[in-house]
Protein backbone atom coordinates (compact mmCIF):
# COMPACT_ATOMS: atom_id res chain seq x y z
CA UNK A 1 0.00 0.00 0.00
CA UNK A 2 2.68 2.56 0.54
CA UNK A 3 4.41 1.50 -2.26
CA UNK A 4 0.98 2.23 -4.78
CA UNK A 5 0.82 5.68 -2.83
CA UNK A 6 4.45 6.37 -3.07
CA UNK A 7 4.24 5.47 -7.01
CA UNK A 8 0.90 7.95 -7.12
CA UNK A 9 3.44 10.45 -5.81
CA UNK A 10 5.28 10.00 -8.61
CA UNK A 11 2.59 9.91 -11.05
CA UNK A 12 1.74 13.62 -9.70
CA UNK A 13 3.06 15.06 -13.43
CA UNK A 14 0.54 13.01 -15.36
CA UNK A 15 -2.33 15.02 -12.77
CA UNK A 16 -2.77 17.56 -15.62
CA UNK A 17 -3.81 15.02 -18.53
CA UNK A 18 -5.90 13.05 -15.91
CA UNK A 19 -7.89 16.38 -14.91
CA UNK A 20 -11.58 15.31 -16.53
CA UNK A 21 -11.14 12.10 -14.54
CA UNK A 22 -9.84 13.75 -10.94
CA UNK A 23 -13.13 16.37 -11.43
CA UNK A 24 -15.63 13.30 -12.29
CA UNK A 25 -14.38 11.57 -9.07
CA UNK A 26 -14.67 14.93 -6.88
CA UNK A 27 -18.59 15.05 -8.41
CA UNK A 28 -18.97 11.38 -7.73
CA UNK A 29 -17.44 11.71 -3.87
CA UNK A 30 -19.73 15.23 -3.25
CA UNK A 31 -23.07 13.76 -4.79
CA UNK A 32 -23.08 10.84 -2.84
CA UNK A 33 -21.80 12.03 0.32
CA UNK A 34 -22.96 15.27 1.06
CA UNK A 35 -27.05 14.45 2.31
CA UNK A 36 -25.67 12.35 4.64
CA UNK A 37 -22.24 14.57 5.84
CA UNK A 38 -25.73 17.40 6.29
CA UNK A 39 -27.30 14.82 8.25
CA UNK A 40 -25.29 13.40 9.99
CA UNK A 41 -23.07 16.34 10.73
CA UNK A 42 -25.97 18.15 11.40
CA UNK A 43 -27.12 15.96 14.62
CA UNK A 44 -23.23 15.46 15.90
CA UNK A 45 -23.67 19.06 16.64
CA UNK A 46 -26.57 19.14 18.10
CA UNK A 47 -26.30 16.13 20.48
CA UNK A 48 -22.82 17.34 21.73
CA UNK A 49 -24.85 20.61 22.47
CA UNK A 50 -27.86 19.11 24.09
CA UNK A 51 -24.91 16.54 26.04
CA UNK A 52 -22.89 19.17 27.40
CA UNK A 53 -24.82 22.43 27.67
CA UNK A 54 -27.20 21.74 30.60
CA UNK A 55 -24.27 20.61 32.70
CA UNK A 56 -22.33 23.72 31.80
CA UNK A 57 -25.23 26.13 32.26
CA UNK A 58 -26.16 24.43 35.96
CA UNK A 59 -22.38 25.32 36.61
CA UNK A 60 -22.19 28.73 35.42
CA UNK A 61 -20.74 28.31 32.09
CA UNK A 62 -22.94 28.61 29.65
CA UNK A 63 -20.52 30.89 27.56
CA UNK A 64 -18.18 27.51 27.40
CA UNK A 65 -21.10 25.66 25.87
CA UNK A 66 -20.19 26.94 21.99
CA UNK A 67 -16.24 26.42 22.77
CA UNK A 68 -17.50 22.76 23.62
CA UNK A 69 -19.25 21.97 20.79
CA UNK A 70 -16.96 24.49 18.48
CA UNK A 71 -13.58 22.45 19.39
CA UNK A 72 -14.83 19.02 19.57
CA UNK A 73 -16.57 18.60 16.48
CA UNK A 74 -13.70 21.00 14.20
CA UNK A 75 -10.78 19.56 15.91
CA UNK A 76 -12.03 16.02 16.42
CA UNK A 77 -15.69 14.43 15.77
CA UNK A 78 -16.01 16.27 12.03
CA UNK A 79 -12.51 14.67 10.50
CA UNK A 80 -12.66 11.02 12.03
CA UNK A 81 -16.29 10.26 11.42
CA UNK A 82 -16.16 12.14 8.54
CA UNK A 83 -13.26 9.87 7.21
CA UNK A 84 -15.46 7.16 8.33
CA UNK A 85 -18.05 8.20 6.43
CA UNK A 86 -16.63 8.72 3.35
CA UNK A 87 -14.66 4.75 3.88
CA UNK A 88 -17.83 3.41 3.62
CA UNK A 89 -19.72 5.05 0.93
CA UNK A 90 -16.57 6.19 -1.16
CA UNK A 91 -13.61 3.83 -0.25
CA UNK A 92 -16.10 0.72 -0.73
CA UNK A 93 -16.84 1.93 -4.06
CA UNK A 94 -13.27 2.63 -4.81
CA UNK A 95 -12.35 -0.86 -4.16
CA UNK A 96 -15.40 -2.92 -5.30
CA UNK A 97 -15.15 -0.71 -9.21
CA UNK A 98 -11.15 -1.53 -9.25
CA UNK A 99 -11.77 -4.80 -7.65
CA UNK A 100 -14.00 -5.72 -10.09
CA UNK A 101 -11.95 -4.11 -13.38
CA UNK A 102 -9.16 -6.80 -11.40
CA UNK A 103 -11.13 -9.67 -11.49
CA UNK A 104 -12.83 -9.53 -14.98
CA UNK A 105 -9.08 -8.01 -16.74
CA UNK A 106 -10.29 -4.57 -17.36
CA UNK A 107 -6.63 -3.98 -16.08
CA UNK A 108 -4.93 -6.69 -17.84
CA UNK A 109 -6.59 -4.77 -20.86
CA UNK A 110 -5.46 -1.54 -19.35
CA UNK A 111 -1.42 -2.63 -19.50
CA UNK A 112 -1.61 -4.16 -22.94
CA UNK A 113 -2.66 -0.66 -24.55
CA UNK A 114 0.51 0.27 -22.68
CA UNK A 115 -1.54 2.42 -20.05
CA UNK A 116 -0.81 2.58 -16.74
CA UNK A 117 -3.08 1.70 -13.88
CA UNK A 118 -1.74 4.11 -11.48
CA UNK A 119 -2.44 7.04 -14.25
CA UNK A 120 -5.66 5.88 -14.67
CA UNK A 121 -7.85 4.44 -12.12
CA UNK A 122 -5.58 5.31 -8.55
CA UNK A 123 -4.05 9.19 -9.20
CA UNK A 124 -7.51 10.68 -10.06
CA UNK A 125 -9.54 9.17 -7.05
CA UNK A 126 -6.74 9.73 -4.20
CA UNK A 127 -5.92 13.14 -5.75
CA UNK A 128 -10.10 13.72 -5.88
CA UNK A 129 -10.57 12.12 -2.03
CA UNK A 130 -7.65 14.30 -1.24
CA UNK A 131 -9.37 17.77 -2.52
CA UNK A 132 -13.54 16.53 -1.58
CA UNK A 133 -12.73 15.21 1.60
CA UNK A 134 -11.26 18.31 3.61
CA UNK A 135 -13.99 20.46 1.76
CA UNK A 136 -16.90 18.30 3.23
CA UNK A 137 -15.13 18.15 6.58
CA UNK A 138 -15.13 21.97 6.44
CA UNK A 139 -18.79 22.04 5.21
CA UNK A 140 -19.33 19.06 8.27
CA UNK A 141 -17.93 21.77 10.92
CA UNK A 142 -20.18 24.59 9.55
CA UNK A 143 -23.26 22.32 9.57
CA UNK A 144 -22.61 20.80 13.46
CA UNK A 145 -21.92 24.10 14.89
CA UNK A 146 -25.29 25.41 13.25
CA UNK A 147 -26.93 22.17 15.16
CA UNK A 148 -24.98 22.96 17.89
CA UNK A 149 -26.61 26.48 17.96
CA UNK A 150 -30.28 25.69 17.38
CA UNK A 151 -30.34 22.69 20.08
CA UNK A 152 -28.64 25.20 22.27
CA UNK A 153 -31.39 28.03 21.63
CA UNK A 154 -34.13 25.76 21.63
CA UNK A 155 -33.79 23.79 24.28
CA UNK A 156 -34.80 25.47 27.46
CA UNK A 157 -32.36 23.93 29.92
CA UNK A 158 -29.20 25.86 28.02
CA UNK A 159 -31.14 28.63 26.44
CA UNK A 160 -28.28 30.61 24.66
CA UNK A 161 -29.15 33.21 22.32
CA UNK A 162 -28.56 32.40 18.36
CA UNK A 163 -26.17 34.83 18.09
CA UNK A 164 -24.28 34.78 21.60
CA UNK A 165 -23.48 31.11 20.89
CA UNK A 166 -21.66 32.34 17.79
CA UNK A 167 -19.81 35.25 19.34
CA UNK A 168 -18.18 32.28 22.55
CA UNK A 169 -17.66 30.16 19.87
CA UNK A 170 -15.81 32.85 18.02
CA UNK A 171 -13.43 33.79 21.06
CA UNK A 172 -12.85 30.28 21.94
CA UNK A 173 -12.48 28.52 18.45
CA UNK A 174 -9.34 29.68 16.64
CA UNK A 175 -8.91 29.19 12.94
CA UNK A 176 -6.18 27.26 13.63
CA UNK A 177 -8.15 24.52 15.25
CA UNK A 178 -10.29 24.63 12.33
CA UNK A 179 -7.32 23.75 10.15
CA UNK A 180 -6.24 21.17 12.22
CA UNK A 181 -9.52 19.50 11.72
CA UNK A 182 -8.66 20.16 8.16
CA UNK A 183 -5.36 18.54 7.87
CA UNK A 184 -6.65 15.85 9.54
CA UNK A 185 -8.78 14.68 6.96
CA UNK A 186 -6.70 15.38 4.72
CA UNK A 187 -4.20 12.74 5.78
CA UNK A 188 -7.25 10.84 6.48
CA UNK A 189 -8.29 11.09 2.66
CA UNK A 190 -4.82 10.00 1.49
CA UNK A 191 -5.17 6.70 3.30
CA UNK A 192 -8.76 5.89 2.41
CA UNK A 193 -7.83 6.52 -1.39
CA UNK A 194 -4.36 4.27 -0.94
CA UNK A 195 -6.33 1.66 1.06
CA UNK A 196 -9.12 1.54 -1.23
CA UNK A 197 -7.34 1.30 -4.28
CA UNK A 198 -4.84 -1.40 -2.94
CA UNK A 199 -7.20 -3.30 -2.14
CA UNK A 200 -8.87 -2.93 -5.49
CA UNK A 201 -5.59 -3.94 -7.63
CA UNK A 202 -5.06 -6.88 -4.95
CA UNK A 203 -8.55 -8.43 -5.48
CA UNK A 204 -8.22 -12.18 -6.73
CA UNK A 205 -10.92 -14.18 -7.21
CA UNK A 206 -14.33 -14.00 -7.98
CA UNK A 207 -17.49 -11.79 -6.75
CA UNK A 208 -16.10 -12.78 -3.42
CA UNK A 209 -12.85 -12.11 -3.70
CA UNK A 210 -14.42 -8.39 -4.59
CA UNK A 211 -16.71 -9.05 -1.01
CA UNK A 212 -13.48 -9.36 0.52
CA UNK A 213 -11.69 -6.03 -1.01
CA UNK A 214 -14.35 -4.24 0.30
CA UNK A 215 -14.31 -5.20 3.73
CA UNK A 216 -10.72 -5.02 3.73
CA UNK A 217 -10.24 -1.76 2.21
CA UNK A 218 -13.74 -0.16 4.94
CA UNK A 219 -11.89 -2.09 7.70
CA UNK A 220 -8.25 -1.18 7.27
CA UNK A 221 -9.20 2.46 6.68
CA UNK A 222 -11.31 3.03 9.50
CA UNK A 223 -8.59 1.21 12.03
CA UNK A 224 -5.69 3.24 10.33
CA UNK A 225 -8.01 6.08 10.37
CA UNK A 226 -8.16 5.63 14.21
CA UNK A 227 -4.63 5.17 14.68
CA UNK A 228 -3.23 8.05 12.80
CA UNK A 229 -5.71 10.15 13.96
CA UNK A 230 -4.43 9.77 17.34
CA UNK A 231 -0.68 9.86 15.99
CA UNK A 232 -1.88 13.21 14.68
CA UNK A 233 -3.40 14.87 17.72
CA UNK A 234 -0.11 14.07 19.23
CA UNK A 235 1.63 16.11 16.68
CA UNK A 236 -0.87 19.03 16.62
CA UNK A 237 -1.00 19.46 20.34
CA UNK A 238 2.74 20.33 20.75
CA UNK B 1 -0.68 10.62 -35.70
CA UNK B 2 0.92 7.85 -34.13
CA UNK B 3 4.97 7.09 -34.13
CA UNK B 4 4.73 4.19 -36.29
CA UNK B 5 7.99 2.68 -36.75
CA UNK B 6 9.34 1.84 -40.79
CA UNK B 7 7.68 -1.85 -40.17
CA UNK B 8 4.17 -0.95 -39.45
CA UNK B 9 2.09 -3.31 -41.21
CA UNK B 10 4.55 -6.29 -41.18
CA UNK B 11 4.21 -8.96 -38.65
CA UNK B 12 6.85 -9.92 -36.20
CA UNK B 13 8.32 -12.86 -35.73
CA UNK B 14 8.02 -14.36 -32.34
CA UNK B 15 10.53 -16.62 -30.01
CA UNK B 16 9.85 -18.44 -27.13
CA UNK B 17 12.71 -20.58 -25.75
CA UNK B 18 12.81 -22.62 -22.49
CA UNK B 19 9.76 -20.93 -20.63
CA UNK B 20 8.70 -22.06 -17.74
CA UNK B 21 6.42 -21.16 -15.24
CA UNK B 22 5.08 -22.62 -11.63
CA UNK B 23 2.23 -20.93 -9.36
CA UNK B 24 2.92 -22.16 -6.10
CA UNK B 25 4.13 -26.23 -6.42
CA UNK B 26 1.78 -25.93 -9.58
CA UNK B 27 4.31 -26.23 -12.68
CA UNK B 28 2.40 -25.15 -15.34
CA UNK B 29 4.51 -23.82 -18.14
CA UNK B 30 7.31 -26.76 -18.78
CA UNK B 31 10.06 -25.59 -20.97
CA UNK B 32 8.26 -24.78 -23.60
CA UNK B 33 9.81 -23.41 -27.21
CA UNK B 34 8.38 -22.97 -30.47
CA UNK B 35 8.57 -19.80 -32.82
CA UNK B 36 5.92 -17.95 -34.92
CA UNK B 37 7.02 -16.41 -38.21
CA UNK B 38 5.94 -13.09 -39.75
CA UNK B 39 2.56 -12.47 -40.47
CA UNK B 40 1.52 -16.23 -39.79
CA UNK B 41 -1.69 -17.26 -37.77
CA UNK B 42 -0.41 -19.40 -35.49
CA UNK B 43 -3.11 -21.85 -32.79
CA UNK B 44 -2.04 -22.41 -29.41
CA UNK B 45 -4.13 -25.44 -28.82
CA UNK B 46 -4.84 -27.43 -25.60
CA UNK B 47 -7.42 -28.29 -23.10
CA UNK B 48 -8.74 -26.56 -20.19
CA UNK B 49 -5.93 -25.64 -17.69
CA UNK B 50 -2.87 -26.59 -19.69
CA UNK B 51 -1.69 -23.26 -19.43
CA UNK B 52 -2.44 -21.89 -22.99
CA UNK B 53 -3.66 -18.60 -21.53
CA UNK B 54 -0.60 -17.91 -19.24
CA UNK B 55 2.13 -18.73 -21.88
CA UNK B 56 -0.33 -15.73 -23.93
CA UNK B 57 -0.08 -13.68 -20.91
CA UNK B 58 3.76 -14.20 -20.65
CA UNK B 59 4.22 -13.17 -24.59
CA UNK B 60 2.36 -9.64 -23.99
CA UNK B 61 4.56 -9.04 -21.30
CA UNK B 62 1.36 -9.48 -18.47
CA UNK B 63 3.53 -12.34 -16.31
CA UNK B 64 7.09 -12.45 -15.97
CA UNK B 65 8.92 -16.40 -16.34
CA UNK B 66 10.62 -18.20 -13.90
CA UNK B 67 12.88 -19.00 -16.80
CA UNK B 68 12.94 -18.61 -20.34
CA UNK B 69 13.28 -16.21 -22.53
CA UNK B 70 10.85 -14.62 -25.51
CA UNK B 71 12.56 -12.88 -28.56
CA UNK B 72 10.37 -10.35 -30.48
CA UNK B 73 12.29 -10.37 -33.51
CA UNK B 74 15.06 -11.74 -32.20
CA UNK B 75 15.14 -9.36 -29.53
CA UNK B 76 15.01 -10.24 -25.65
CA UNK B 77 10.74 -9.04 -25.01
CA UNK B 78 11.52 -8.82 -21.37
CA UNK B 79 14.03 -6.23 -21.26
CA UNK B 80 10.87 -4.11 -22.06
CA UNK B 81 12.69 -2.12 -25.28
CA UNK B 82 11.06 -4.71 -27.27
CA UNK B 83 7.88 -4.40 -26.01
CA UNK B 84 7.78 -0.32 -25.83
CA UNK B 85 9.04 -0.50 -29.46
CA UNK B 86 6.91 -2.90 -31.56
CA UNK B 87 3.05 -2.75 -30.79
CA UNK B 88 0.98 -5.95 -29.63
CA UNK B 89 -2.41 -5.73 -28.47
CA UNK B 90 -4.58 -8.99 -26.85
CA UNK B 91 -8.00 -9.63 -27.41
CA UNK B 92 -8.95 -11.36 -24.21
CA UNK B 93 -11.33 -14.12 -23.27
CA UNK B 94 -13.97 -11.97 -21.90
CA UNK B 95 -13.38 -8.88 -24.54
CA UNK B 96 -12.23 -7.19 -20.95
CA UNK B 97 -13.93 -3.98 -22.80
CA UNK B 98 -14.47 -1.04 -19.53
CA UNK B 99 -17.85 -1.45 -18.67
CA UNK B 100 -18.00 2.08 -17.42
CA UNK B 101 -17.11 3.59 -21.29
CA UNK B 102 -19.19 3.62 -23.80
CA UNK B 103 -18.53 0.81 -27.55
CA UNK B 104 -16.89 4.57 -28.68
CA UNK B 105 -14.56 5.36 -25.45
CA UNK B 106 -13.39 1.81 -25.40
CA UNK B 107 -12.18 1.64 -28.83
CA UNK B 108 -10.92 4.82 -28.54
CA UNK B 109 -8.97 4.47 -25.23
CA UNK B 110 -5.62 3.90 -26.61
CA UNK B 111 -5.80 7.08 -28.64
CA UNK B 112 -7.26 9.00 -26.21
CA UNK B 113 -4.93 8.22 -23.29
CA UNK B 114 -1.76 8.65 -25.23
CA UNK B 115 -2.86 11.81 -26.10
CA UNK B 116 -1.69 11.24 -30.31
CA UNK B 117 -4.67 12.57 -32.03
CA UNK B 118 -7.29 15.02 -31.89
CA UNK B 119 -11.07 14.26 -30.88
CA UNK B 120 -12.10 14.43 -34.37
CA UNK B 121 -9.40 12.13 -35.61
CA UNK B 122 -10.21 9.46 -32.52
CA UNK B 123 -14.07 9.62 -33.76
CA UNK B 124 -13.15 8.99 -37.28
CA UNK B 125 -10.49 6.09 -36.71
CA UNK B 126 -12.91 4.56 -33.86
CA UNK B 127 -15.94 4.46 -36.63
CA UNK B 128 -13.23 3.34 -39.29
CA UNK B 129 -12.26 0.19 -36.65
CA UNK B 130 -15.96 -0.41 -35.82
CA UNK B 131 -16.85 -0.41 -39.43
CA UNK B 132 -14.07 -3.06 -40.10
CA UNK B 133 -15.27 -5.43 -38.03
CA UNK B 134 -18.98 -5.32 -38.85
CA UNK B 135 -20.43 -2.72 -35.54
CA UNK B 136 -20.80 0.63 -37.78
CA UNK B 137 -22.87 3.31 -36.06
CA UNK B 138 -22.40 1.21 -32.21
CA UNK B 139 -20.42 4.01 -30.52
CA UNK B 140 -22.64 4.89 -28.49
CA UNK B 141 -23.81 1.68 -26.86
CA UNK B 142 -22.45 0.65 -23.02
CA UNK B 143 -20.50 -2.82 -23.37
CA UNK B 144 -23.24 -4.34 -21.09
CA UNK B 145 -26.34 -3.88 -24.10
CA UNK B 146 -24.28 -6.23 -26.47
CA UNK B 147 -24.01 -9.61 -27.31
CA UNK B 148 -20.83 -11.96 -26.27
CA UNK B 149 -19.89 -12.09 -30.11
CA UNK B 150 -20.12 -8.34 -30.25
CA UNK B 151 -18.09 -7.68 -27.06
CA UNK B 152 -15.53 -9.49 -28.82
CA UNK B 153 -15.55 -7.57 -32.32
CA UNK B 154 -15.28 -4.37 -30.50
CA UNK B 155 -12.37 -5.64 -28.53
CA UNK B 156 -11.15 -6.75 -31.67
CA UNK B 157 -11.46 -2.91 -33.05
CA UNK B 158 -9.97 -1.81 -30.27
CA UNK B 159 -7.02 -4.43 -30.24
CA UNK B 160 -6.67 -2.59 -33.94
CA UNK B 161 -7.02 0.90 -32.99
CA UNK B 162 -3.25 0.29 -31.67
CA UNK B 163 -2.41 -0.76 -35.49
CA UNK B 164 -0.77 -4.33 -33.96
CA UNK B 165 2.13 -5.66 -35.37
CA UNK B 166 1.24 -9.18 -33.52
CA UNK B 167 -2.26 -9.28 -32.53
CA UNK B 168 -3.05 -11.95 -29.92
CA UNK B 169 -6.49 -13.47 -29.45
CA UNK B 170 -7.53 -15.84 -25.81
CA UNK B 171 -10.12 -18.04 -26.57
CA UNK B 172 -12.07 -16.20 -29.57
CA UNK B 173 -15.05 -18.10 -29.97
CA UNK B 174 -15.49 -19.47 -26.55
CA UNK B 175 -19.02 -18.51 -25.42
CA UNK B 176 -20.11 -17.77 -29.20
CA UNK B 177 -22.75 -19.56 -30.88
CA UNK B 178 -21.39 -21.27 -34.13
CA UNK B 179 -22.46 -18.35 -36.04
CA UNK B 180 -20.62 -15.84 -34.02
CA UNK B 181 -17.79 -17.97 -34.08
CA UNK B 182 -17.45 -18.36 -37.50
CA UNK B 183 -17.77 -14.75 -38.01
CA UNK B 184 -14.99 -14.04 -35.01
CA UNK B 185 -12.75 -16.90 -37.13
CA UNK B 186 -13.53 -14.88 -40.26
CA UNK B 187 -12.25 -11.72 -38.89
CA UNK B 188 -9.72 -13.18 -37.88
CA UNK B 189 -7.59 -14.70 -41.15
CA UNK B 190 -9.59 -11.30 -42.93
CA UNK B 191 -7.35 -9.11 -40.57
CA UNK B 192 -4.60 -11.55 -40.82
CA UNK B 193 -4.52 -10.74 -45.10
CA UNK B 194 -5.28 -7.18 -44.72
CA UNK B 195 -2.82 -5.69 -42.58
CA UNK B 196 -0.20 -9.16 -42.32
CA UNK B 197 -0.63 -8.96 -38.74
CA UNK B 198 1.36 -12.10 -36.99
CA UNK B 199 -1.90 -13.24 -35.42
CA UNK B 200 -1.42 -16.01 -32.31
CA UNK B 201 -4.92 -17.69 -31.04
CA UNK B 202 -5.10 -19.75 -28.42
CA UNK B 203 -8.20 -21.91 -28.42
CA UNK B 204 -9.64 -25.37 -27.54
CA UNK B 205 -11.83 -24.55 -30.15
CA UNK B 206 -10.48 -27.95 -32.71
CA UNK B 207 -12.85 -25.95 -35.67
CA UNK B 208 -11.63 -22.84 -34.92
CA UNK B 209 -7.55 -24.27 -35.00
CA UNK B 210 -7.68 -26.54 -38.13
CA UNK B 211 -9.82 -23.86 -40.19
CA UNK B 212 -7.86 -21.11 -39.97
CA UNK B 213 -4.32 -21.93 -38.68
CA UNK B 214 -0.97 -21.88 -40.99
CA UNK B 215 0.29 -23.78 -37.67
CA UNK B 216 -0.23 -25.08 -34.72
CA UNK B 217 0.90 -26.27 -31.62
CA UNK B 218 -0.71 -28.16 -28.91
CA UNK B 219 -0.22 -27.57 -24.96
CA UNK B 220 -0.85 -30.83 -22.63
CA UNK B 221 0.03 -30.72 -18.96
CA UNK B 222 2.24 -27.42 -19.31
CA UNK B 223 4.43 -29.01 -22.10
CA UNK B 224 4.11 -29.12 -26.30
CA UNK B 225 2.32 -32.28 -27.17
CA UNK B 226 2.86 -31.45 -31.17
CA UNK B 227 3.76 -28.59 -33.54
CA UNK B 228 3.74 -28.33 -36.92
CA UNK B 229 0.38 -27.61 -39.83
CA UNK B 230 -2.75 -28.88 -38.92
CA UNK B 231 -2.11 -31.74 -41.10
CA UNK B 232 1.11 -32.47 -39.28
CA UNK B 233 -0.30 -32.03 -36.03
CA UNK B 234 -3.38 -34.45 -37.03
CA UNK B 235 -0.78 -36.94 -37.57
CA UNK B 236 1.06 -36.74 -34.56
CA UNK B 237 1.84 -39.93 -32.65
CA UNK B 238 1.84 -38.66 -29.50
CA UNK B 239 -1.76 -41.18 -27.35
CA UNK B 240 -2.37 -37.73 -25.77
CA UNK B 241 -2.44 -35.53 -29.00
CA UNK B 242 -4.80 -37.83 -30.79
CA UNK B 243 -7.16 -38.33 -27.81
CA UNK B 244 -7.73 -34.72 -27.77
CA UNK B 245 -8.31 -33.90 -31.15
CA UNK B 246 -10.10 -36.53 -31.60
CA UNK B 247 -12.56 -36.70 -28.51
CA UNK B 248 -16.19 -37.02 -29.82
CA UNK B 249 -19.09 -37.83 -27.87
CA UNK B 250 -20.79 -40.24 -29.91
CA UNK B 251 -17.56 -42.10 -30.01
CA UNK B 252 -16.84 -42.12 -26.58
CA UNK B 253 -20.29 -43.12 -26.07
CA UNK B 254 -20.07 -45.85 -27.81
CA UNK B 255 -16.80 -46.91 -26.23
CA UNK B 256 -18.64 -46.75 -23.20
CA UNK B 257 -21.74 -48.59 -24.13
CA UNK B 258 -22.07 -52.40 -22.31
CA UNK B 259 -21.97 -55.50 -24.88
Amino acid sequence: MVLLFWRTLASLPATWRQRRKVFEQIFEIGNASLLMVCILSFFIGAVISLQTGPVLVERGLASAVAGVVGIAVCKELAPVLMSILIAGRIGSAMAAEIGSMQVYQEIDALRTMNINPIHYLVLPRILAMAFALPLLVLFSILVAWLGGAIVATVNHRIDIPFDSFFTSLAQIVAFKDVLNGVFKSFVFACIIGAVSCHQGLTTRGGPRGIGRSVTKAVVNSIVLIVIIDYLLTRLLLK
Amino acid sequence: MMNAPENNHHGLSLEVRGLCRSFGSLEVLKDISFEVHPGEIFVIMGPSGSGKTVLLKHLIGLEDPDKGEIRINGEPALSGEAMSKYRMAMVFQSGALLNSLTVGENVGLYLSEHQTNTPEEIRRIVAEKLEVVGLKGTEEKMPGELSGGMRKRVAIARALVIEPQVLLYDEPTSELDPISAVMVAEEIVRLNRRIHVTSIVVSHDRDLALGIANRIAVIIGGSIGAIGTPEQVRQSPDPRVREFLEADFHKRRANHQPT
